[in-house]
């Protein structure tokens, strides 16, 4: 059908929105509640904050352009003075109940809202008057929720409910003081949140932000304390991002300069603990395939999934790997092995963890890994942007660093550690290692790159013989897409031997704690490509491989499964089923 | 049961009710086939929704039988579907629940769409302050809106239908109850109706009580389980309504004119009102008039007919000022505009609507500011909190209302309101959100002086707001003091039987002494 728009002609196919119709056109028609995630079929189409109305030949009516329909023959008029008056009124309006906090905002230069009234040249605001005045949660150790800053475009809820298919949160109470909360306005963290942190991914606005905690790594750093840190494999495919490279440039050389300017005193990797991971979850995988254990084996990498299913699905927790996550296995190697080697005492060491995630904040104060003495594997966790905060505040041009290399004894790493930061990736390092422990060879270089378990789709299979046996493959990302594999197999529906899920869209280089994407998923196929092409430099690409792991095992743990590498390496799950 | 079982029924009941009737002979007039209530406000109405209400007992299905009751149903069913379409059609009725949308053409849409299941939806969410005309239908004559329901299921091609109706209503809730029990009891309801192959179920659902769940999407949200909030409207409710199914909703007052409309055939029903509203419409005529009460007349009839033939004009000999018509969505009507028919068009075109009936009478004693006030403050408490110009938009217009009964406004404040009106109005999401800043809009237009004088004098002609109020002692003062020892902040002062004075600046404009003053020495401006 064809439409005009600003007297523009223009073909379109029915159900085409003219929002849709004008970007077809190169028209911008501002936005702020309207959010499409095409990959990962997340659509939030509330037309609630009526930013994009626009003027059509035969309504008296403004029409909202994210959720209008083209018509055949419409006449739209995305620039008339009516169209543009009542845009400006709107977005006086949310700003009149808006705190006028934006230069010590976590969201300041990245908020909607206030491009948006950048971008409408915003002066004066007309209406003022009462305004809310909630009270801000930051009970939880991940996410801070502030309604004040809310603007009820209800993507934290879309994303919460629909894709992730947690509905921790959801609108309460009315008119003027409706806002976005849980039921009975609990905490987060007395909720089913599972600390993902897709919701402040999404938020336009301050309301939803990651924890704070920079201020405590630079006072560990300034005080007598030996702090060490180690940094996850999604942050160095982001973190470019922050000072205005593309997605997935490599800034690891860069990064590790810059963590020892800011004055870490070693600068290790969990990519060495990535691949330490493999070899314990290969080993217990390998054991269940020989044993006749239970399969299929579930990793247990993203504290949002493990948390997701000792809500959700508390019967099914003796599937899962009991493996620590990577950076929680670097901690208690850290205040073990570490020590040990240096003399130092794990009380006088602090570990903290540069992580795309903020369920890793929440993950280092889990019970269940607290240490025996009550000293915790990783101290502090900060997000890749609160990294990149770090290296502003003090002043580093970071795009003129030299490059440096990790520390060792733990930080090394093959490139199966580094594809943990993209979904499929750990199941893809699991089987290259897998592979060796059944069969004693190697999988070829053409062979290991598991092209089908990589990727957007959110379930994604493969099927690998090895020894005559087949294993089927699934990998999920995004918890709705865990769920449905859940269900699927306890339906019978997937028979599969073992099982990746990461709860973030694109596995962690889509974590909550990178550099916000702004609804442009590009953003995190560039990502995924960095990670990748990061495995194929390296040249040693399995875990077993790596000689410092060898060297771990040799002097320290035994071997893979060892009673001390149980000790250290492994946990276990509490059934938390929630309302 | 049967159409010849049916007319047993009528005939033998008939004389029951006659029977029943004839003991309260002053109450009722009974003609050949057709009761009616006796007194002099009913001359002048003409009773369709409302013709059983008073008359029959609501929990006696018989009694409803007896005044021709389900044959319109039964009759609609030995013929095709598509002719009770063509009835309602050409007899035109619109909606009564506020837009006026012609139901023929909404069942036609719907009855076009060709799935598994279609839904008919009752909207008996009445919210509007001051209005009770689908409450007396559902409490005193609620086989009319089952009958009617069926029929619709009967023409859309529908099994199953909901009524929502506020918890807050539980008389006619209870009536519903028995209604659709009996219904259920003489096959006019269920499985093959009369015999025939067509199937129809009513469910009720009860409302929480928040206005905008009389909006047909949240009604429909709040169906499902929902949260109520209107949906965007991206589809029409004949094309994906409840469920995703074609669906019609209409108001108690629709469904109850179309068991008449199909016994007494479409040109019966054209020949009442006025060329493009055709019937009468239910108003329930509240405010400052004499024989406030349920209404129902013409279309087309004149407000000033309505307020001062049928409700007897105002009390204590004072002027009429105004009109509200429409409940919160609707606008304020001046007196000199009183010979405005009462019609769908005729009332938007003085920046009013029909809405569901709600007839509001304001005399000289009310505020304008404070009316329009008054409104708002019920549109921004009902506001579900959805779109931007409703949720924040309504609250300024408010604040900005609310500063002028104080005192505290501006002149430009008035070209505020204006504005903020019309991006609210053109930009909301729903009708309550695009239909609510009209109590402003039309006060503005008509009493702007009022406006005015708030903004600039600081002064309300009708001492409606007590904040501009100023209060003065005249010469008639003899020094009794009551005054002063009345007065709750101390700001009289003067000595016995001396002249007192109050002190402007230390009044809060209470209104003690003018209440006290046993002299009428206080003067208030």
């Amino acid at each position: 059908m064809k439409i005009f728009i600003n007297d523009k002609l223009i073909h379109v196919e029915e159900g085409t929105t003219i929002l849709e119709a004008a970007k077809l056109l190169d028209i911008k028609i501002p936005t702020l509640c309207h959010l499409h995630l095409h990959d990962i079929k997340f659509i939030n189409k509330q037309a609630s904050c009526r930013v994009c109305v626009v003027d059509v030949e035969g309504y008296d009516q403004l029409l909202p352009a994210c959720a209008t329909p083209c018509k055949e023959g419409m006449k739209v008029s995305t620039d008339s003075y009516r169209a543009i008056q009542a845009r400006r009124t709107i977005v006086e309006l949310l700003l009149s109940d808006h705190p006028n906090s934006c230069l010590t905002c976590a969201m300041n230069l990245d908020c909607e809202l206030q491009q948006l009234a950048h971008d409408l040249g915003i002066r004066r605001i007309h209406y003022e008057g009462e305004t809310h005045k909630e009270p801000i949660d930051n009970n939880s150790y991940s996410i801070i929720r502030d309604p004040n800053k809310c603007i009820l475009c209800k993507r934290c809820e879309t994303m919460c409910t629909e894709i992730q298919t947690v509905g921790a949160l959801t609108d309460i109470g009315r008119g003027f003081f409706t806002t976005v909360g849980s039921a009975f306005n609990r905490p987060m963290n007395e909720t089913t949140c599972t600390f993902c942190g897709q919701c402040l991914a999404v938020c336009p606005t301050g309301a939803l932000t990651e924890v704070n905690n920079i201020k405590r790594v630079w006072q560990a750093i300034s005080q007598d304390k030996y702090v060490v840190v180690q940094t996850a494999p999604a942050v160095r495919v982001a973190l470019g991002e922050e000072f205005g490279l593309p997605a997935g440039t490599p800034i690891t050389g860069k990064m590790v300069t810059a963590l020892k300017r800011l004055g870490f005193k070693q600068v290790f990797d969990t990519d060495f603990a990535a691949d330490l991971t493999i070899m314990e979850e290969a080993t217990e995988f390998v054991n269940r395939v020989k044993s006749g254990g239970k399969l299929p084996i579930l990793t247990s990498c993203c504290p949002s999934w493990v948390n997701f299913m000792e809500q959700q699905f508390p019967d099914m927790l003796d599937i899962p790997s009991s493996c620590k996550s990577p950076h929680e296995m670097f901690g208690a190697l850290t205040k073990s092995y570490y020590c040990e080697k240096t003399g130092l005492k794990p009380e006088d060491v602090v570990v903290v963890s540069i992580m795309p995630c903020v369920a890793k904040k929440y993950e280092s104060r889990r019970a269940e890994l607290e240490g025996a003495d009550g000293h915790r594997d990783v101290d502090y966790v900060i997000t890749t942007r609160e990294l990149a905060i770090m290296i502003k505040e003090t002043g580093i041009n970071f795009l003129d660093l030299h490059d440096s290399d990790f520390d060792n004894p733990m930080g090394e790493s093959t490139g199966a550690g580094v594809i943990f930061g993209a979904s499929g990736g750990v199941i893809e390092a699991t089987l290259r290692t897998a592979y060796h422990m059944i069969t004693g060879d190697e999988l070829a270089d053409t062979q290991m790159e598991f092209q089908s378990l990589r990727g957007l789709k959110g379930i994604k299979t493969a099927s690998v013989t090895i020894m005559d046996r087949v294993f089927n493959i699934a990998v999920a990302h995004g918890l709705g897409n865990a769920r449905k594999l859940l269900e699927g197999i306890k339906s019978g529906e997937y028979e599969v031997d073992a099982i990746e899920i990461m709860a973030c869209p694109g596995g962690c280089i889509g974590g909550a704690g990178q550099p916000y994407h702004h609804g442009n998923m590009e953003i995190l196929e560039q990502r995924i490509a960095g990670i990748y092409s990061e495995d194929r430099s390296k040249h040693k690409r399995r875990s077993h491989q790596n000689e410092y792991v060898q060297l771990l095992y040799r002097d320290f743990l035994g071997e893979p499964g060892s009673e001390k590498a149980i000790d250290l390496l492994h946990t276990h799950y509490t059934p938390r089923p929630r309302l | 049961m049967n159409i010849k079982e049916l007319t047993q029924i009528r005939e033998q009941q008939w004389w029951e009710l006659i029977k029943r009737l004839n003991e309260e002979p002053f109450k009722y007039h009974i003609g050949d086939g057709e009761i009616s209530l006796k007194g002099e406000e009913f001359k002048l109405q003409q009773r369709i929704a409302l013709r059983n209400i008073g008359i029959i007992n609501p929990n006696k299905i018989e009694e409803y039988i007896a005044t021709g009751g389900y044959f319109a149903l039964a009759r609609a069913l030995e013929n095709e579907p598509k002719e009770v379409i063509k009835t309602i059609k050409d007899a035109n009725l619109r909606g009564r629940g506020g837009a006026g949308f012609p139901a023929g053409r909404k069942w036609e849409a719907a009855a076009y769409h060709e799935t598994d299941e279609k839904y008919v939806v009752c909207n008996a969410d009445e919210g509007d302050p001051g209005a009770y005309m689908d409450r007396s239908i559902l409490e005193g004559d609620p086989h009319t809106v089952l009958e009617g329901m069926a029929l619709c299921g009967y023409a859309i091609g529908a099994s199953k239908g909901y009524i929502y109706v506020r918890a807050e209503y539980p008389k006619a809730v209870a009536s519903l109850i028995t209604a659709i029990e009996q219904a259920k009891a003489h096959n006019l309801l269920g499985n093959h109706i009369l015999g025939s192959d067509f199937h129809f179920d009513i469910e009720l659902r009860l409302g929480a009580g928040a206005f905008v769940c009389g909006e047909s999407t949240a009604l429909m949200e709040s169906i499902e389980g929902k949260r109520g909030m209107p949906r965007n409207k991206e589809f029409r409710t004949t094309e994906r309504g409840l469920w995703g199914k074609p669906t019609v909703i209409n108001n108690v007052e629709t469904l109850a004119n179309i068991p008449p409309i199909l016994t007494k055939g479409a040109q019966w029903f054209k020949e009442i009102g006025t060329e493009k509203s055709s019937g009468t419409k239910v108003f329930a005529l509240v405010g400052k008039v004499q024989k406030p009460g349920l209404v129902e007349v013409p279309m087309g009839m004149s407000i000033y007919d309505i307020v001062y033939l049928i409700g007897g004009g105002i009390p204590k000999g004072k002027k009429a000022k105004a009109v509200q018509t429409g409940g919160p969505s609707g606008g304020c009507i001046p007196s000199h505009l009183f010979d405005t028919k009462v019609d769908f068009e005729s009332l938007e075109a003085v920046g009013s609507i029909m809405g569901s009936g709600g007839m509001v009478v304001m005399d000289e004693n009310d505020c304008m500011v404070d009316i329009a006030k008054f409104f708002l403050e019920f549109s921004v408490d009902e506001s579900c909190g959805k779109c931007t110009p409703c949720r924040i938009g309504n609250k300024r217009l408010l604040e900005i209302l609310q500063r002028l009964t104080l005192g505290e406004g501006e002149i430009s404040d008035l070209t505020k309101l204006e504005n903020l009106s019309r991006v609210i109005c053109q930009t909301s999401l729903c009708g309550l959100g695009q239909s609510s800043p009209n109590p402003v809009l039309s006060t503005l237009n008509y009493f702007y002086d009022e406006y005015k004088e708030h903004a600039q004098d600081k002064h309300c002609r009708s001492g409606v707001c007590k904040a501009l109020l100023r209060y003065e002692i005249n010469d008639r003062c003899v020094g009794c003091t009551r005054c002063v020892q009345h007065c709750p902040v101390d700001c009289i002062s003067g000595s016995i039987r001396e002249r007192h004075y109050i002190d402007a600046t230390e009044c809060i404009h209470c209104g003690e002494c003018f209440k006290n003053c046993p002299v009428n020495a206080i003067d208030v401006f």
